[in-house]
C-alpha cells in the first residue's frame, strides 16, 4: 500500500535548483535509504517533505485511511500532525529541558489539555499529565533512556542525544519517520547498534522509515530500497544489490569519466 | 482531591505566611503610609514582571510593549470606577481592561509575533506607543495629556496582594503544564517544536495575550491605588523598568521576578535620602549585578516546593535501581 507519493518535486533557490523533478513513492512499513554525495539535495528533500520549505513545483501526497491528502501549502506542524516525524542532521533537542520533558513535548498534541485547564489545573489536567509521563517513560524504556529521564538533554552523551531525538519524534505517533544522518559522528560499534535500533523501531512502531546516511554499512544493511540523488536529480533507484552494481552511482561517489 | 496535595498546601502556607508577616508589620506600625506605597508598587511590579517573564523568559519573544497594556488596564479601571465608585465598578473596570488588553494583544500579536528578536522588540514598542498616543487623543473619555484624576481609592495593599498571588499561581500553573512545555519548546528551538506538531504561532500568541492581560490587571491596580493616571506614566521607560526587573531576577525564573521586584523596590526606598544621586546608585547596583551575575539573581532556577517534598520519596525510589545494578 502506498503511503506517500511524490511527483516532479522541484525546489529552486534563486538560480540554483537544489532539488529538481524528483519522483518518489513510499509504501507501508518500508525502510528506504536516501544517499548521494554532499550537496546532492538530500536534506533539502527532507525539508520539502516535512514542510520546512515549500516546493517550487511538484506534488506531495500522503495517503491516510484510503484518502489522499496533499501536503503542499501545509505548515510543518500540520504535516507533523498528519503523521510525518523527523530528526535533524545537527541535533535539535530542547537542550535546557529534561529528557522526560523533551519526550512529553512530542506527546503534547495527543494528550495535552487546553490553556484554560492548564491555568486552573482542573482534574483533567492532572490526568493528562500522569498519562503523558507514563507514555513518555514507556517510550524511554524501549530505548534504555528511562534512568536518565531527569537529566538535562544537553548533558547526555552524543549517542544518547541522537537516540533521544528519535524517541521524541516517535512520541508524535508517526506513520513515516525521516532520519537525517542518524549515524553521523558515531563509531562503528554505535553504528551497528543503531542499525538494530532502526529495525526494532520499524517493527515495534509499525511505521515507514526513510533515512539519509553516508555510512554505507548502515544503509546497505538496513534499507530495502535506496534512492540515489546527485545535483538535485534522482540518479538511481533500486535494491541495495542493484545500487551497488550501478555504474552511475559508483561514478557519482568515486568520480570517473 | 488532587488539588489538595502536599505541594499546593505548602504553597498556600507560604502565601499565608507572607501575608501574615505584612499584615503584622502593618498592625505594629512598621509599614506606615509611605512604606505602603512602596509595598503596593512592589506588588504591582511583581504582576508586571511575572507576566513579562512569561513572554520573554518562557516563549522567548522579546516584547517592549508592556507599559501599553498596563495603560489599557489603568484607563479602563479609571474610567469605569469614576462612574461606578464601588468594588463592583473596580471588578468591572479590571475585567473590561483585561478583555480589551487581551484583544489588542491578539490583534497585534498574530502579525508581529512572526518577527524575531530585535524586530519584534521594535514592533511591540510601536504598539505601546500607538496605545499611548490613542489614549492622548481620545478627548473627554481619557482627558488627553492631563490624564484622569480623582479616581476613587478602591485598591488596597490587600487587593494588590491577592491579585499578585492570583497572577503568580496562574502563570506558574501555565508554565508547569503541557501547554507551558510547548511554549518553552518554541523558545528552545522553534524548528524542532514545529517538527513535533507544535503550532508555534499559537503558543507565542497565547503567552503574549496572557502577559498583556496580567499587565492590564496591574494597570487597574495602579489607577485605583494612586488615583491619578496620565499617559506619560506609561511610556517606553515604564516598559524598560519592567524589563529590568525580569532581567535582574533571571529570564525564565518566576521566583526571580518576584524577588527582583521586591529587592529593587526596597532598594528604591533606601535610596530615597540620596536625592538626585538615587538613580545613579540604582544604575550602579544594576551594573554590579549584571557583571557578577549576568544570568540574573536566580538564572532559570525556581523555588519548587514539590522538589522539597519529593526529595525523600525519590531517594527511596532510586535505591532498588542501584541494588539491581549491583546484582548484575
Amino acid at each position: 500500500m502506498t503511503l506517500m507519493k511524490v511527483e516532479k518535486l522541484t525546489k529552486n533557490f534563486g538560480g540554483l535548483s537544489a532539488v529538481s523533478g524528483v519522483d518518489l513513492t513510499l509504501k507501508n512499513k518500508e525502510l528506504v535509504g536516501l544517499i548521494g554525495p554532499n550537496g546532492a539535495g538530500k536534506t533539502t528533500l527532507f525539508n520539502l517533505l516535512t514542510g520546512v520549505y515549500s516546493p517550487s513545483e511538484g506534488s506531495i501526497d500522503l495517503v491516510q485511511d484510503g484518502t489522499t491528502v496533499s501536503l503542499i501549502g501545509k505548515r510543518t506542524d500540520q504535516i507533523a500532525e498528519l503523521g510525518v516525524a523527523r530528526t535533524f542532521q545537527n541535533i535539535r533537542l530542547f537542550k535546557n529541558l529534561t529528557v522526560l520533558d523533551n519526550v512529553r513535548i512530542g506527546l503534547h498534541n495527543k494528550y495535552g489539555v487546553n490553556t484554560f485547564s492548564s491555568l486552573l489545573r482542573t482534574p483533567g489536567f492532572y490526568r493528562a499529565e500522569e498519562k503523558m509521563t507514563e507514555e513518555a517513560m514507556k517510550l524511554l524504556e524501549v530505548f534504555a533512556l528511562d534512568e536518565k529521564a531527569d537529566y538535562l538533554a544537553k548533558n547526555l552523551p552524543y549517542g544518547d542525544q541522537r537516540r533521544l531525538e528519535i524517541v521524541r519524534a516517535l512520541a508524535t505517533d508517526p506513520k513515516i519517520l525521516f532520519l537525517d544522518e542518524p549515524a553521523a559522528g558515531m563509531n562503528p560499534r554505535e553504528s551497528v547498534e543503531l542499525t538494530q535500533l532502526i529495525r526494532q523501531i520499524q517493527k515495534e512502531f509499525d511505521l515507514s522509515v526513510v533515512l539519509i546516511e553516508h555510512d554505507m554499512s548502515v544503509v546497505m544493511n538496513v534499507c530495502e530500497r535506496i534512492y540515489v540523488l546527485e545535483h538535485g536529480r534522482l540518479l538511481a533507484h533500486g535494491t541495495p544489490e542493484e545500487i551497488r552494481a550501478n555504474k552511475e552511482v559508483v561514478r557519482a561517489y568515486l568520480g570517473g569519466e | 482531591m488532587r488539588m489538595l496535595n502536599k505541594t499546593n498546601i505548602g504553597w498556600l502556607a507560604l502565601f499565608l505566611l507572607v501575608f501574615a508577616l505584612i499584615q503584622g508589620a502593618v498592625l505594629v506600625g512598621w509599614i506606615d503610609a509611605f512604606y505602603e506605597i512602596a509595598l503596593v508598587t512592589i506588588l504591582i511590579n511583581v504582576i508586571l514582571a511575572v507576566g513579562l517573564n512569561l513572554i520573554i523568559g518562557y516563549s522567548g519573544q522579546f516584547s517592549l510593549g508592556h507599559a501599553g497594556f498596563m495603560a489599557i488596564g489603568a484607563y479602563a479601571a479609571g474610567i469605569v470606577t469614576k462612574q461606578i465608585p464601588n468594588y463592583g465598578g473596580l471588578l468591572v473596570g479590571m475585567l473590561s481592561g483585561m478583555v480589551i488588553a487581551g484583544l489588542v494583544a491578539l490583534i497585534v500579536g498574530i502579525p508581529t509575533l512572526r518577527l524575531k528578536g530585535d524586530y519584534l522588540a521594535i514592533a511591540t514598542l510601536g504598539v505601546a506607543e500607538i496605545i499611548r498616543v490613542a489614549i492622548l487623543n481620545m478627548g473627554g473619555l481619557t482627558n488627553g495629556a492631563a490624564g484622569l484624576s480623582g479616581i476613587p481609592y478602591l485598591s488596597t495593599w490587600f487587593i494588590a496582594f491577592l491579585a499578585a498571588v492570583f497572577v503568580i499561581i496562574l502563570i506558574a500553573n501555565y508554565t508547569r503544564s503541557s501547554v507551558g512545555r510547548a511554549t518553552i519548546s518554541v523558545r528552545e528551538d522553534d524548528i524542532a517544536a514545529e517538527s513535533l506538531g507544535i503550532n508555534t504561532t499559537r503558543y507565542k500568541t497565547v503567552a503574549f495575550v496572557l502577559g498583556a492581560v496580567t499587565a492590564s490587571l496591574a494597570g487597574s491596580l495602579h489607577a485605583t491605588y494612586f488615583s491619578v493616571i496620565s499617559p506619560d506614566q506609561f511610556t517606553f521607560m515604564r516598559s524598560i523598568d519592567i524589563l529590568i526587573i525580569v532581567v535582574f531576577g533571571g529570564i525564565g525564573s518566576l521566583t526571580g521576578s518576584v524577588i527582583a521586584a521586591a529587592v529593587l523596590g526596597v532598594l528604591n526606598v533606601f535610596l530615597q535620602p540620596f536625592g538626585s544621586l538615587r538613580m545613579i546608585l540604582y544604575a550602579l547596583a544594576l551594573i554590579f549585578i549584571m557583571i557578577f551575575k549576568p544570568s540574573g539573581l536566580l538564572g532559570t532556577k525556581e523555588l519548587q516546593l514539590s522538589k522539597w517534598f519529593n526529595r525523600k520519596k525519590k531517594q527511596t525510589q532510586r535505591q532498588p535501581v542501584k541494588q539491581k545494578e549491583a546484582a548484575r
